[in-house]
C-alpha cells in the first residue's frame, strides 16, 4: 500500500491571544517569538498512515508545498520514520487551498502510482478545510473526510474507512486510490521520535520538486480567493466573579445565576 | 446569474440549522438582488419542504433513490447537476459534516470559489466576501471569492432565520443519476443520546481536561440532569478518550450556541472558544482565575470543580 502524507507546516497555534498579533496590513499574523510547527490534522494523519503500516505494512512518504523552513516538517516526520520527503518548492505567501491542491496533484502524479493521500481536516492557521477535497478533485479520486481509522476491507484492493458525523459515525468501504482526510481521535495521538531517528532524519536526502517542474505558475497563488482583511476582534465581555465569604456563600450565588437562566427558559 | 441555491437535506428535517440556512439564503438573494431557491436533497419530509416555500423562491425537491443514504460521490453528483441546472451566483450549506466536506469539491466541479464556517456572506464589488475566525478565533478575516459560484458554508444555527412570505413553487427535479461504484457506505452509528441534539441545546455543561479522567464526567452529569442541559467537552477529553467524539465542542467539533453554557476545568483555548462564541452566556469553573475561558464568561467562580459540584446539583435540585 503507497501511503501518501500531506503535511503543512504553520504558526504554533498554542501561542497565547494575549500574544497574538496581526499585520492588517500585510493581512497575516506576525510571527514574533512564536514557533513554527507542523499542523496537528497532519500529525495525526501521519499516525495514522503509521500504525497502519505497523498492522499491514506500505510504504509512507510525506509531502508538503513552501519555502525553506518547511523542511523542518518533513524532517520530523522522517523522525517519525516516514520513509520518503517531498519538498514542492514554492515562493508563494499564503497560498490558496486551490493553489496548494494543485500544486500537491502535481507532485503527487509525478512520483507515480499511490494508493491512499491522507490530509488533516483542516489546518491551525487559516483553517479553511479545502486541501483534501480540492486535492481529491484535481486527482479525479473520491474522498472520504473527517476519518478517524482505515484499514483493509475484506475484498482486495479496497479500505474500510470510518469517520466521524455531527451524530456518531459512518464506515465507507472505497476502492483505491482515493483521499483521505483525518480528524483527531483518541487512537491517533501523535507519538513522540526516538532521538536515534531524530539524528538519522538529518541524514536522509529530500526529494525536491520546483514549481516550473511540475507546470504550476506561482502568480496562481491566490486567483482562487484573496484575503481581503484581517483584524484582532475586540472582545467586550467582563468576567463577574462570584464572591463570598465562605465556600457555601459563594456556591449559593452561583447556583443562583445559573438558576435563573435555567428559569427563564 | 444572480440567483442563491441553499443545500438542504431532507433527513434532517426543519432545525435550527434549516432555518439559519433559510434566513442566511434569503437576506444574500435580496442582496444580489437575485432569487433564492431551496434544493432538498434526500427523501424530504413534507415539514421541511413547506418550511423552505415559506422563505424560498422555488423549493427543487431532487427525487433519486441513490440519495436515500448519505454518500460523498453521490450527493456532489446531485449538487452539481441541481447548480449547474440553476446557475446560480452563490450557493450555501451548513456547517454539518456533509455541508463542509462537499462545499470545496463542488465549487470545483462549478468552476467557483469556497469559504466555510462564514458568520457573514455579503457581496461587495462583485464579489461575495465570507466573514470567518482564522488562527483558531484569535483573528477574524474577510476572503473575497475570486471565483464564481461563490460555495459557502455557513454557521447556519447562528443566523437569524427569515420571516415567512407568499410560498414558493415547489419543483420535483429528476436527475437520473448513475450510482459511484466506488464508495459504498457500509455501516451508521448514530449516537444514543439523551434529549435534543448538542446543537440545538439552550443549556450546556461541558468538561474538560482538568477533570483529570472519565469519572468526573459522571457528577457533571447529575448536574446537566439537575439543569436539564446537554453534556458535551472539550477536544482534549475527547482526544484522552473520556467520552466520545461527538461530545466534541470547539473549531474542529460542534459549534454550540445555546442560552448558557457552563464550562467546568475547561482553560478556554481559542479552538475551544470558537465553537461556543454563540452562546448567549457562557459561565465557569475553574481554579485558575487566568485561566483564558473567563475572558468569555459572563460570570465564573474560582473553585475546584471537585468542591463545587456536588452542592451545586443540591441546590439546583432543591429548587427545582
Amino acid at each position: 500500500m503507497d501511503i501518501i502524507v500531506c503535511i503543512k507546516q504553520i504558526l504554533d497555534p498554542e501561542i497565547p491571544a494575549r500574544d497574538f498579533r496581526v499585520d492588517s496590513a500585510k493581512r497575516e499574523a506576525e510571527r514574533g517569538g512564536a514557533n513554527l510547527v507542523t499542523n496537528i490534522f497532519c500529525e495525526n494523519a501521519l499516525e495514522t498512515a503509521l500504525q497502519f503500516r505497523e498492522a499491514h505494512g506500505g510504504k509512507i512518504t510525506v509531502i508538503t508545498c513552501g519555502g525553506e523552513s518547511t523542511e523542518e516538517v518533513l524532517r520530523k516526520a522522517l523522525a517519525l520514520r516516514a520513509d520518503d520527503a517531498v519538498l514542492i518548492e514554492s515562493p508563494a505567501e499564503n497560498p490558496d487551498p486551490l493553489f496548494v491542491a494543485q500544486a500537491l496533484a502535481a507532485g503527487i502524479r509525478k512520483l507515480g502510482s499511490f494508493d491512499v493521500v491522507l490530509a488533516g481536516r483542516e489546518s491551525g492557521d487559516w483553517g479553511a478545510g479545502q486541501t483534501g477535497g480540492l486535492l481529491a478533485e484535481e486527482l479525479g479520486v473520491p474522498c472520504i473526510s473527517f476519518a478517524e481509522t482505515f484499514e483493509p476491507a475484506a475484498e482486495p484492493g479496497k479500505l474500510t474507512v470510518k469517520r466521524q458525523t455531527d451524530s456518531g459515525w459512518e464506515q465507507f468501504e472505497s476502492a483505491t486510490p482515493l483521499v483521505i482526510t483525518i480528524t483527531n481521535h483518541e487512537k491517533n495521538v501523535p507519538r513522540i521520535p526516538k532521538t536515534r531517528d531524530v539524528m538519522q532524519s538529518y541524514r536522509k536526502t529530500l526529494t525536491k520538486f520546483a514549481l516550473s517542474d511540475l507546470g504550476v505558475d506561482p502568480a496562481t497563488s491566490s486567483s482562487y480567493y484573496q484575503i481581503a482583511e484581517l483584524s484582532i476582534p475586540r472582545k467586550e465581555t467582563q468576567c463577574e466573579f462570584i464572591s463570598g465569604d465562605t465556600l457555601e456563600a459563594k456556591i449559593d450565588a452561583f447556583a443562583e445565576r445559573v438558576n435563573e437562566i435555567v428559569r427563564s427558559i | 446569474m444572480s440567483d442563491v441555491v441553499i443545500c438542504l437535506w431532507g433527513r434532517a428535517g426543519v432545525d435550527r440549522a434549516a432555518q439559519g440556512l433559510l434566513g442566511a439564503g434569503r437576506r444574500l438573494a435580496d442582496s444580489l438582488p437575485g432569487k433564492l431557491r431551496a434544493v432538498v436533497l434526500g427523501p424530504a419530509d413534507e415539514s421541511l419542504v413547506t418550511a423552505a416555500q415559506a422563505v424560498a423562491d422555488t423549493v427543487v425537491v431532487v427525487e433519486d433513490e441513490l440519495l436515500g443514504e448519505y454518500n460523498a460521490e453521490n450527493y456532489l453528483t446531485a449538487l452539481t447537476a441541481a447548480c449547474k441546472t440553476l446557475a446560480p451566483r452563490a450557493v450555501l450549506l451548513g456547517n454539518d459534516a456533509y455541508g463542509q466536506e462537499l462545499a470545496a469539491r463542488l465549487a470545483h466541479r462549478l468552476g467557483g470559489s469556497a469559504a466555510g464556517d462564514a458568520v457573514d456572506v455579503a457581496i461587495a464589488d462583485g464579489k461575495l466576501r465570507v466573514t470567518r475566525g482564522v488562527y483558531g478565533g484569535k483573528a477574524t478575516a474577510v476572503i473575497a471569492l475570486a471565483k464564481s459560484p461563490g460555495v459557502v458554508w455557513v454557521r447556519a444555527r447562528a443566523m437569524a432565520p427569515a420571516e415567512a412570505r407568499t410560498p414558493g413553487e415547489v419543483e420535483r427535479l429528476q436527475l437520473g443519476l448513475a450510482p459511484d461504484s466506488r464508495v459504498k457506505l457500509v455501516t451508521k452509528h448514530v449516537e444514543a443520546k439523551e434529549g435534543v441534539r448538542l446543537e440545538e441545546a439552550r443549556l450546556i455543561v461541558s468538561g474538560g481536561r482538568g477533570l483529570g479522567g472519565p469519572e468526573p464526567f459522571a457528577q457533571l452529569q447529575t448536574l446537566a440532569t439537575a439543569m436539564g442541559a446537554q453534556m458535551a467537552a472539550s477536544r482534549a477529553a475527547c482526544d484522552a478518550g473520556w467520552v466520545p467524539p461527538s461530545w466534541q465542542v470547539g473549531q474542529t467539533g460542534k459549534k454550540v450556541a445555546p442560552e448558557l453554557y457552563l464550562a467546568i476545568a475547561i482553560s478556554g483555548a481559542s479552538q475551544h472558544v470558537m465553537g461556543i462564541a454563540d452562546s448567549k452566556v457562557i459561565c465557569a469553573i475553574n481554579r485558575d482565575p487566568d485561566a483564558p475561558i473567563f475572558k468569555h464568561c459572563r460570570f465564573g467562580l474560582v473553585e475546584d470543580y471537585q468542591k463545587v459540584v456536588g452542592p451545586l446539583v443540591e441546590r439546583l435540585n432543591r429548587r427545582s
